[in-house]
């Protein structure tokens, strides 16, 4: 029986135990003198805890168990597999293969007795079948691969059969208990509370995933690669050395990304800060109703076009633009590149108003309406308010939303993917190509690859990087913001 | 002065010795570190109509919420002593607060149906609670209820149409329509007619004095006339201390504690 | 100022105080203030014009599609020149479909079958699609062979983009793609009135292909649709269950407040880091396959997760609390306060949060680059298990093709996307006009 359908029929004993609890509370309310008891819970309740108990800890028994007996396996193969090999890498390709071998044995339906009497003569049998087998197999695989497919049988048995039981026990357990004061409601609403808190753990999990996967690959990148060569290199040169040929690997010099990421972002925010707090200014003091509701909605629509939108517009349009007019501009010369730090800083920008000027328009609108009124009073012209007064008085919520406005450049990937460019280069001239931590990230984990090179698990050196560097940012702006609420609450 | 009495006269066929149905004692409230509420201890006589009067912050619409744990909602809130309805101690954990909840109904200040049909609103209680046996008792229920609520008149003919279309002083009878369809013993109401204007005040007055026949009710309230006009028994409350309680005309005409002479002449409030 | 001073001032100041100095100047820097103003957002709304222009005008061709429409020889000679199709069906399928295409278009041309350099034109100038079109027509109904049938064959690449008038024809006739001959033809076919332009189902139909004209978004949109459905069906829920938990029940403390700062952190972490963590976990640690429309659903149920959160629990605070007292008041469990009176009166408010959570998990590219989307996918998968792409990812794809007519099918595709897009707000913004409820 597949997985599928011992959960299917769990869920079905469970259902009918529902039925049938149901069904026992109903009857037991009818038979009683209500002057003298009150039956406690309604019969639906009574139905939903046998299906609870019928259901969920034969569930939860199951995965664990799987979980486990999956884990026996592994290890048994692994230590198995050991003994024929010594070195760990070769060991790992090895491990495949017997797991190949296993399913390739479990589709031919061959266990103990009809086993083929070698690798080959197996790999002959199952390519005529249509199953492909690895040419580097070893005679021994096959009787462990098929030792193997008997013990997950067996713990298969086993597993499905206790998990069968524990629903069946506990839909009898539950229907056995119903009374008239049985406080069933409360006994399902404490399961839901559970899975209530168990859902919003899921923030925390994310959370504690994305740290962990990325340290464990990024701990593993640094035994292969010092890691002050990593943090302080200057050189980006990650060549792909052929397997085992003890080439070397390159050179992984984050400085280069780092300063190429930074400069985008500079040059993205030099453009969306003045024109995005301008506009939220001008819609939020000076535009008439009519007009900011309809110009407000229009820039809001920057914010849901998709990065690779942008990405390219900046490649197909804007790109060759600037390029054609600094090569009109200079005679012929072309001194801005198609793909360039300029040109991805401007595109980035004008996706970045609209996150600007929503953000500054918040934190301007917390600032109370008396201070405002109080520099009018003054006889202070409405720029004069703004300039001296309301944002002055903003300024740390918008040096917050400056930061998050900042972190969302520094994370940004398609535009820069496709307009930036991909020589990692040290420049100052923005009108060059440079690239950054995301492109490098997408560069190095996309088309063929094997896992466990330093050229692959460097993208994960760089993750973290980006993620330790984007949540300081986040961390931080989230708490000048906050602070600066608190202010004028 | 005179129409007060005359209320009062009308008002308070007080049943003489009237078994006690709620009795607090030694109740104390805690918000966090502030003490709310300091040792009082009532008796509510069954099928009576109990006022609790007092200034604003004086504790009684605290006490009211602690006789059905509404208090257990607000975060912090801690009750110490006793607080029995008939002879079951409501604090104690084997007791479950969603059936005294049942038992002890509550109108609130503000009428607040649901976003529901008017049917829906009062068949809610008796469906949650399993009062009905289907449809046709369900029926039953909600057209008692409106009936005792004294709203059926009004809304027999759009019981689908919503509740918070019906104007203020039909919504608070809905809101008690509402909560006696659960058949509670005891009517909780705090301030039930402050946010309504005089003639669906009298309405409601009238209404409470007919629901005594069946249900123990305890009113929270701003008006001395109110209290006089509608209950039977008094307790004043003043700075989180029951000052004084006793029958509503002996309150009212001869109060024997100074605070409570100064609260129902005017002096405190 | 001292008292001795003041008979003195009052003495000099019978005339009116002046108050207007630089009342000019500060005039000046309101009207320069507002003209920034006017300016900044003249500058967002040009760019969001310039954008949306410069990608319909390029991408709206891409709609049509060149088709020409010729009789066609199903010659038995040529599909099954030995009769044995009764007894092997894969003659059916080997055929030399491309021959007879050609063929049918010589011989609608009136090109002689033996001048070689013609008919390599001919070749090229119906799309390689014509084999399987062919393949189809003969294997669905043998009966044809023999015969002669009007069929609509689908133009090359190049000749698509003639016909639309997209090749400068002032380049000389050697750096062209497309010969002199062969835009003779197209216009002797078209007077002969068998040129037609279509509109393009095959943009929406078609998976990957190298050819534009046979290239198509069905995969993509396949994938994307299994991944709505994914973060639909995942997302909705855990967030919905998080914010009730976290907005009716949770106490006030150490363990609430992480919860809250990790979902703020997480809404705002770099979309390409949960690109490494569904590599890092789903594939490499759960062992689940790449390129799989469940993996990509994953990892876009994460990313979208705090956006719903935030929304939900926005929605849950607006339910005023006198419904809640009211629901306690007569015995409600808070459950059942919750789950009976809150979040229905909440739903809208959620939906609206969901859909733009999902609109924004529509157009997310970086993080399905890493978990393997970006494969050559032909056929339209059959469940969220097997290969696919991605709308945006897709556009990508297309975005790194060297081909003419690509650079129109990606603009194409992208108005597609915002077509979707659109229809997602538009649908928030009606359901929010519709059930919004003020209290």
């Amino acid at each position: 029986m597949s997985v599928g359908w011992i959960v299917a029929i769990v869920l079905g004993i469970g259902a009918v135990a529902y039925f049938f609890a149901a069904q026992r509370a109903r009857a037991q309310r009818e038979g009683i003198d209500r002057s003298k008891q009150v039956p406690h819970s309604l019969p639906t309740y009574h139905g939903w805890l046998a299906f609870i108990l019928a259901a969920i800890p034969a569930l939860l028994f199951f995965l664990v168990f799987s979980l486990l007996s999956n884990a026996l396996i592994q290890n048994r193969i692994s230590n198995e597999v050991a003994t024929h090999i010594g070195d760990p890498a070769a060991a790992s390709l090895s491990i495949g293969i017997v797991h190949n071998v296993a399913t390739a044995l479990g589709k031919l339906g061959l266990s103990g007795d009809n086993l083929p009497g070698s690798y080959a003569a197996l790999r002959d049998a199952a390519s005529s079948s249509g199953v492909a087998l690895a040419d580097s197999g070893e005679d021994y695989m096959v009787p462990l691969a098929a030792g193997v497919n008997a013990d997950s049988n067996g713990y298969r048995f086993i597993g499905q059969g206790l998990a069968l039981l524990f629903s069946l026990a506990g839909a009898v357990f539950a229907y056995s208990r119903i009374r008239i004061r049985l406080r069933a409601r409360n006994q399902v609403e404490r399961v839901v509370l559970w899975s209530l808190l168990g859902a919003s753990t899921v923030a925390i999990l994310t959370t504690v995933g994305i740290v962990l996967s990325m340290l464990g690959e990024t701990i593993h990148f640094f035994s292969d690669v010092n890691p002050l060569t990593f943090f302080f290199g200057t050189v980006w040169d990650p060549r792909f050395a052929d397997a085992g040929s003890g080439a070397t690997n390159g050179q992984f010099g984050l400085i280069p990304l780092l300063a190429g990421t930074l400069y985008i972002a500079l040059v993205s925010m030099l453009f969306a800060v003045p024109v995005g707090l301008m506009a939220a200014v001008y819609m939020g003091e000076y535009a008439s109703n009519r007009v900011r509701s309809t110009v407000k909605p229009l820039l809001e629509l920057l914010a849901g076009i998709p990065t690779i939108v942008y990405g390219i517009f900046a490649v197909v349009t804007l790109g060759p633009f600037f390029r054609d007019l600094s090569a009109a501009l200079a005679g012929g010369f072309a001194f801005i590149q198609a793909q360039s730090v300029f040109t991805a800083g401007i595109v980035m920008g004008v996706m970045l108003i609209p996150v600007v000027s929503s953000l500054s328009d918040d934190v301007i609108t917390a600032v109370p309406r008396a201070m405002r009124d109080g520099s009018l009073a003054l006889g202070a012209t409405r720029s004069e308010t703004i300039r001296k007064v309301i944002l002055p008085a903003a300024l740390p919520g918008i040096v917050g939303a400056l930061l998050l406005t900042a972190s969302r450049a520094i994370g940004e990937t398609m535009i820069v993917v496709l307009a930036a460019g991909v020589a990692a280069r040290l420049s100052v001239n923005p009108f060059e190509a440079m690239t950054t931590i995301t492109v490098k990230i997408v560069n190095q984990l996309t088309g063929d690859l094997e896992f466990n090179s330093p050229q692959t698990l460097v993208a994960f050196a760089l993750g973290l990087t980006l993620f330790a560097l984007t949540l300081g940012m986040n961390v931080y702006a989230l708490y000048i913001v906050r602070k600066y609420r608190e202010q004028y609450e | 002065m005179s129409l007060e009495s005359a209320a009062i006269a009308t008002a308070s066929v007080s049943r003489s010795n009237a078994p006690s149905k709620m009795t607090g004692e030694d109740v104390c409230v805690f918000y966090g570190a502030k003490q709310a509420l300091f040792d009082v201890n009532l008796k509510i006589e069954q099928f009576n109509v109990t006022s609790l009067i007092g200034p604003s912050g004086c504790g009684k619409s605290t006490f009211l919420r602690s006789l059905n744990r509404m208090n257990d909602t607000i975060e912090g809130c801690r009750v110490t002593g006793k607080i029995n309805l008939d002879e079951d101690d409501i604090y104690d954990p084997s007791i479950d607060v969603v059936e005294l909840r049942a038992r002890v109904g509550m109108v609130f200040q503000k009428p607040n149906p649901f976003p529901k049909s008017i049917y829906e609103n009062v068949a809610y209680g008796p469906r949650i609670h399993g009062i009905a046996r289907n449809k046709a008792d369900l029926d039953e229920i909600v057209h008692s209820s409106l009936r005792r609520a004294g709203l059926w008149n009004e809304v027999k003919d759009r019981l689908l149409e919503p509740g918070t279309g019906l104007s203020g002083g039909q919504q608070q009878r809905l809101c008690i329509a509402r909560a006696i369809a659960t058949k509670p013993e005891v009517l909780l109401m705090d301030e039930p007619c402050s946010a309504l204007d005089p003639i669906a005040t009298a309405v409601i007055e009238e209404l409470i004095d007919e629901l005594r026949e069946n249900f123990t009710i305890v009113i929270v309230t701003h008006s001395m006339q109110q209290a006089a006009r509608v209950s039977q028994k008094t307790a004043f409350f003043h700075l989180g201390k029951l000052i004084e309680e006793g029958k509503t005309e002996d309150i009212f005409t001869n109060p024997r504690n100074r605070q409570t002479q100064d609260y129902i002449t005017g002096r405190i409030g | 100022m001292t008292d001795a001073a003041l008979p003195h001032a009052a003495a000099e100041t019978a005339a009116p105080v002046r108050r207007d100095f630089g009342l000019k100047r500060r005039h000046a820097a309101e009207a320069r203030f507002r003209f920034y103003g006017i300016a900044a957002i003249t500058i967002g709304l040009a760019f969001l014009a310039i954008l949306l222009i410069s990608i319909f005008s390029k991408g709206y061709t891409a709609f049509v599609q060149t088709s020409i429409t010729v009789p066609v020889e199903f010659s038995a000679q040529i599909i099954d020149k030995d009769d044995k199709r009764a007894t092997d069906p894969k003659v059916l399928v080997s055929a030399n479909y491309p021959v007879i295409a050609r063929n049918a278009l010589a011989k609608a041309l009136g090109v002689d079958p033996a001048d070689k350099k013609a008919m390599k034109e001919i070749s090229n100038f119906v799309s390689d699609g014509s084999r399987s079109l062919l393949r189809d027509i003969v294997a669905s109904d043998p009966s044809v062979i023999g015969t002669t049938r009007n069929v609509t064959l689908l133009a090359a690449a190049d000749i698509d983009s003639a016909n639309k008038g997209q090749i400068d024809l002032n380049v000389p006739e050697a750096k062209r793609k497309v010969s002199d001959q062969q835009l003779a033809w197209l216009n002797q076919l078209k007077a002969a009135g068998q040129v037609s332009t279509p509109f393009n189902w095959g943009l929406l139909t078609f998976g990957a292909s190298s050819r534009p004209e046979t290239a198509g978004l069905g995969v993509a949109l396949v994938g994307s649709l299994y991944m709505m459905a994914i973060v639909l069906l995942c997302a909705l829920p855990i967030g919905v269950a998080a914010s009730i938990y976290l907005e009716e029940f949770a106490k006030k403390n150490r363990f609430t407040d992480f919860i809250e700062v990790n979902i703020n952190n997480l809404a705002a972490v770099p979309s390409i880091v949960y690109g490494l963590l569904g590599l890092a976990v789903f594939i490499n640690f759960f062992g689940m396959p790449r390129s799989a429309p469940l993996v990509g659903g994953f990892v876009l149920t994460l990313m979208t997760l705090p956006t719903i959160i935030i929304a939900t629990r926005a929605a849950l605070r607006s339910v005023p609390p006198s419904i809640r007292s009211a629901a306690l008041g007569i015995g409600a469990s808070k459950m059942q306060m919750v789950f009976d009176h809150v979040l229905p009166l909440a739903t809208p408010g959620i939906l609206t949060g969901t859909i733009i959570g999902l609109a924004r998990a529509l157009g997310e590219t970086a993080p399905l680059l890493l978990i393997g989307m970006v494969a050559f996918v032909a056929d339209r998968p059959a469940t969220p298990l097997d290969p696919a792409t991605a709308l945006p990812v897709q556009i990508y794809m297309w975005a790194n093709e060297a081909e003419r007519a690509f650079v129109e099918r990606t603009s194409g595709a992208i108005i597609v996307l915002l077509v979707f897009l659109a229809l997602m707000n538009l649908a928030a913004i009606l359901l929010r006009r519709r059930f919004e409820r003020r209290w």
